[in-house]
Order: C-alpha cells, then structure tokens, then sequence
C-alpha cells in the first residue's frame, strides 16, 4: 500500500518538475534582459531539477541510493543561487544594461568604496570592474 | 495488487510525458543559447542546461533502475556550478566588448539616452 502511495507520488513530482524545468527554459527564451531570464533559471529550474531528484529518492529501491539523490538535492540548491549570484553580480558590474522597462535599480553606479571602510582585508576585485563604466562615460 | 499495477501504469506515463516536457525545455535553452545577443545570456543558458540534463538523468534513472547516474548527477551539478563561476569572473575580467547587440535593441524601444556614450565607446574600439 505505501509502495503504491510512493510510486503514484514519484509520478506527480516528476510530472511537476518537468513542468517547472518547461516553464524556467520559456522563461529563459521570452523574458526581455539577462536578470529576468536569471530570475526564471536559478529558481524554477532548481526546483524543477530537486523535484525530479526528490521523486527518484522516493523510488529508490535502498536507503544510499535514496541518500544520494536527497545529497544531489541539498548541494543542487546549495551551489544554483551561488552561481546566479555571480552571475549577475559580473555582468552588472561590467555594465550590461536593465531593461528599460525597469522599474527599480537598487545600484545605479556604484561609487567606490574607501578602503577599510565596510570589510576588513583586501577589497573585491570586483571593485575595481564596478568603476569601470563610470569612467568611460565621463571620456 | 490492482492497485499497484494502477501505479505502475500511472508512474509509466508520468514519465514518458516528464521525458517530453524535458525535451522542450532543452530546445528552448538550446534556442537561448544560439540567439542570445549577450555572452551573460549564453553563460545562463549553459547553467539551464546543467540543470536540464541533471533532470534527465533522474528520469532517466527511475524509469530504468539505473541509479548510478546519480553520482554522474553531482558531478555534472559541480562542474556546471564551477563552469558558472569561472565563466563570471571571465566576464568580469573582459568587460563588455564586441556582444554589445543589446544596446542596439535596447535603442530601438526606449530611443536614445545614450548617444554620446556611444561615440565615445566606438572611438575607444577603433
């Protein structure tokens, strides 16, 4: 009875997640600049992929087996925010516009930051990137 | 039993319309990837398809028994992770040079706030 509940429910969690996995990759093709098609990808496309994971952890015939997809879940959702993170943190510091339609911009051109003042140790290299548009649009 | 027949038939196409969905979806991250005006574009659209093939494999691995790919799974999230990271901070490291197409749509809506920029840029390429 439980093996049936298990299989009908692995079923619907990979129906769902391919579902979710279809709906990221639209949003990916139709969304109009890259931190909404970032937006679609890190989070529908995570969860579309730790459903799938977590239906076949529900099938799985052992306990490893079923260990290992749950650890696949846990490190999948552990590195795709990390990796959109940076992602979009590069290509805003390089300069890649927002789409006009916007309506907010939390970091419009960045100042740079005086030394020590925030973080101790050495500044982000990426400190150094970020006033890199704001010197080439005052030449 | 019935019952567990019923279920089985239902998981059977469950995962043969999960297989089709995925096929969709790897087209249009495979479209992205080819039409995307910006290399940030086709950066995301790789990072998609790691995902996509990790879903795969676990489709895969439930309508075949075959749950050693699920190792191959991790590894393939690990790298795809580390391919990410690297491909930011090359982006970070090259600034923005020859894809800049976007700017060209990006004008053709909202006109043209940013003409002397412009100039200014296509001097610094020449």
């Amino acid at each position: 009875m439980i093996d049936t509940v298990l299989t009908i429910l692995a079923g619907l969690l990979v129906v769902a997640g391919s579902a979710f996995a279809a709906v990221a990759a639209l949003g990916i093709l139709r969304l109009p600049d890259i931190y909404t098609r970032m937006h679609a990808a890190s989070k529908a496309g995570s969860v579309g992929s730790g459903m799938m994971l977590l239906a076949l952890a529900l099938v799985a015939n052992s306990g490893p087996e079923a260990l290992r997809a749950i650890a696949a879940i846990a490190f999948f959702l552990l590195t795709a925010p990390l990796s959109a993170h940076l992602l979009a943190k590069a290509a805003y510091a390089v300069g890649y516009k927002l789409w006009p339609g916007s309506v907010l911009d939390e970091m419009p051109q960045i100042a740079p930051k005086p030394r020590g003042s925030d973080t101790p140790g050495e500044p982000h290299p990426a400190s150094n990137a970020e006033v890199k548009p704001a010197i080439r649009r005052g030449g | 039993m019935n019952h567990s027949e019923f279920a089985q038939t239902f998981l059977d196409v469950c995962l043969d319309v999960s297989l089709v969905m995925l096929g969709i979806a790897f087209f249009l991250t495979i479209a992205r990837i080819i039409k995307g005006p910006t290399l940030p574009d086709r950066v995301l659209g790789l990072d998609m398809l790691t995902s996509v093939a990790i879903g795969f494999i676990a489709v895969i691995g439930i309508d075949t028994g075959f749950t050693l790919y699920v190792d191959i799974a991790i590894a393939l999230g690990l790298v795809g992770f580390l391919a990410t990271v690297a491909f930011a901070r090359f982006i970070l490291a090259r600034g923005k040079t020859g894809d800049d197409d976007e700017k060209l749509d990006l004008r053709r809506i909202d006109g043209d706030p940013f003409e002397s920029r412009d100039t200014s840029i296509s001097r610094n390429a020449r």
